[in-house]
């Protein structure tokens, strides 16, 4: 937590300017402004999900459920505007609710009952997604009121869309939290012990919790971003994304572990992930493919700085 | 109390819960139980009690496998290739083919995890994504149809071994079931089985009672990427079109199967029989919501994630109880050991 960059983020930042050279050398279109905006768009129920994911990953904890969770909050919406003739105000903040009980769902199981998150939020991202299943069923939904297309579509300020801005404000609203105030570095030492934490008199239980709300809250908020990017919805959104968003914060630097890891790194990680996408996209390369690449990348920043630690005989055998 | 110990006692909760379930859907479906349910539900068992089996074993040593459906995915590809490249390939070469693609994918990752020290959740988070881009360059998003396969390979999951009373066992569920049994059987008896539950408890203890712990978490990565390429080829007989999508989502579903069969996440408990009730249990209750009138088909994820909960949660508070019981014992008993009291 050193105001300077680490040797991670360094080494984030120093593949960053190289992936975004070779990508503005082998495509002029590259670094047009429109290009820019088009490469946050594309991904950006993700990237705004990612800044949460590593409060929880920080926190020792994982939330798989965040890929249902956001295609829960986008059906509701649909069923409630779209079948149900809701007003749309009326209904994102509905949506905002079920994310905030679907987090407290996760959290209540987590911290109160002491399971494995990882076995928790498996069965809400069969379950998430099942409700969102009875909801729409096989139908798609759309005819939204222009005003919500339009937040999802349209710049709000200049060419930035609110997705954008809402990626730009979280990130900062966030990196205070995390790096300035109690409540992160409570995040910290929850992570790196929660016996600890305990014995030093923290409410690890009520922390936990608040995350996975606060989880829940912003997959909610990711799924009407989604909603309004789009203009319709089906059963099937969000759909495994909660693998992508979890690669994006461990290239960030994130012990799997807990304990470490920062947003800047995250958010470095991020323009990686997708500025690596959108130059394979310009060179026609399939997203199964991307996907893979990514992967690969995934392994190596976990192995690179191990063998070369191990190479410069910090790390016996 | 109960003579039976705690895994013994989770098996009969569970095969409890899969009579309950049943039963419940016998009162709602008009000729619910018959032998149709059986093959249905047990051919598709055949795949996943494979993969859910190599699961528990990866799972036992306090890691996770999120390749397997990937390596799935694969293999049904590439034995489908293969056979349709050279249809007079013997069975067994098959078979043994697709164990040695399933089992080098399993070793990458084992190699990653054990050795590289890469935390499974990482490495197998990016093989799965690595092997299904494999799978989409190897196969140049082409697709295998049955029309490419041999005859006696789609016969295969549909022939019968046995009838008893009336139900007919299928080759693939048969050898299915005999695998986990074996499976099963090692892990009771056989040294590096044991090693497996050992490692998984503590891994230190383990590396001091003279266990390679860094090779027996190799040999479950192995073993489960072996038994994932046997399933894939079961899911090329099954279903005989492979697209590049094939065995999309087992990961998840065999870590469902093994955790509602009482396999604890945590590593060094649990059983591979469990595992393949947790199978059936889930086959069960998906084939039967389809068919229950009073509800969409589309519950069938809500009410499978909302029992995957209950499950787990009632296991743990049964199993808390247990060791507060045991406690309590110790405690009235003339010579208490208070180190047993912390766990």
């Amino acid at each position: 937590m050193t105001r300077a960059l680490g040797p991670w983020e360094t080494f984030l930042l120093a593949v960053l300017v190289l992936v975004y050279a070779a990508n503005a050398w082998l495509s002029p279109e590259f670094l047009t402004l429109q290009n820019q905006v088009n490469l946050f768009q594309l991904s950006i129920e993700k990237i705004i999900i990612a800044l949460v994911m590593a409060f929880v990953i920080i926190n020792a904890e994982i939330d798989l459920s965040v890929g249902s969770m956001m295609g829960l909050s986008a059906c509701a919406f649909a069923a409630m505007v779209g079948e149900a003739g809701l007003p749309a105000a009326l209904a994102c903040l509905l949506c905002l609710g079920i994310g905030l009980a679907g987090g407290v769902l996760n959290g209540w199981f987590v911290a109160r009952m002491g399971l494995p998150s990882l076995v928790v939020t498996l069965s809400t991202l069969i379950g998430f997604r099942g409700v969102a299943r009875i909801l729409l069923e096989d139908r798609s939904i759309g005819r939204f009121p222009d005003w919500f297309n339009a937040l999802g579509q349209r710049g709000l300020i200049g060419p930035v869309p609110l997705g954008l801005l809402s990626f730009v404000l979280l990130f900062v609203l966030l990196y205070v939290v995390l790096e300035r105030g109690g409540f992160g570095r409570k995040t910290y030492v929850i992570g790196v012990s929660r016996e600890v934490a305990e014995f030093a008199g923290l409410n690890t239980a009520r922390h936990k919790i608040l995350i996975f709300m606060a989880s829940g809250l912003v997959a909610a908020y990711a799924g009407l971003l989604f909603a309004a990017r789009v203009g319709a919805v089906r059963g099937d959104v969000g759909q495994g994304f909660e693998l992508d968003i979890i690669t994006m914060v461990l290239l960030g630097g994130v012990s799997i572990f807990g304990g470490s890891g920062t947003l800047t790194g995250v958010g470095l990680a991020i323009l990686i992930v997708l500025s690596l996408r959108n130059g394979m996209s310009l060179m026609n390369v399939t997203g199964h493919i991307q996907t893979g690449v990514v992967g690969l990348l995934l392994i190596a920043s976990v192995l690179v700085p191990r063998l070369g630690a191990r190479l410069a005989g910090r790390v016996p055998a | 109390m109960t003579r039976l110990s705690p895994g013994a006692l989770r098996i009969l909760a569970l095969l409890l819960v899969l009579v309950l379930v049943a039963a419940f859907f016998a009162t709602q479906i008009d000729n619910y139980l018959n032998a149709r349910l059986f093959n249905r539900i047990s051919s598709s068992v055949a795949i996943v009690a494979l993969i859910a089996t190599g699961q528990t074993l990866v799972i036992l040593t306090r890691n996770i496998d999120l390749s397997l459906g990937s390596v799935v995915g694969f293999v049904a590809y590439a034995t489908g290739a293969i056979v349709s490249a050279a249809p007079e390939i013997h069975p067994v070469l098959l078979a043994l083919a697709a164990l040695a693609i399933g089992a080098g994918f399993g070793l990458l990752n084992g190699l990653l995890v054990a050795y590289a020290g890469i935390p499974s959740i990482i490495t197998t988070l990016a093989a799965m994504a690595i092997y299904r881009s494999a799978l989409v360059e190897f196969s140049g998003a082409q697709s295998i149809t049955t029309e490419d396969l041999p005859q006696w390979l789609v016969d295969f999951p549909n022939t019968q071994l046995f009838t008893l009373a009336g139900v007919q066992f299928r080759a693939a569920f048969v050898a299915a079931v005999v695998i986990v049994i074996l499976v099963h059987l090692a892990l009771l008896r056989l040294r590096p089985a044991r090693a497996l539950y050992a490692v998984g408890s503590n891994p230190e203890a383990a590396e001091m009672a003279g266990i390679d712990a860094r090779r027996t978490v190799l040999a479950a990565f192995v073993a489960a990427g072996a038994l994932a390429g046997l399933a894939g080829l079961f899911f090329l007989a099954r279903f005989g079109n492979i697209t590049v999508v094939a065995g999309l989502g087992f990961e998840l579903k065999s870590i469902a199967a093994a955790v509602l069969g009482g396999v604890s996440i945590n590593g060094g408990s649990g059983s591979v029989i469990g595992a393949l009730i947790g199978a059936v249990l889930v086959d069960l209750i998906e084939n039967s919501l389809v068919r229950w009138e009073l509800v969409s088909e589309f519950w069938r994820e809500a009410v499978l994630g909302f029992l995957i909960l209950s499950a787990v949660s009632a296991d743990a508070l049964l199993m808390r109880r247990l060791t507060r019981l045991r406690i309590r014992r110790e405690k009235a008993a003339p010579a208490p050991t208070p180190k047993e009291a912390t766990s």
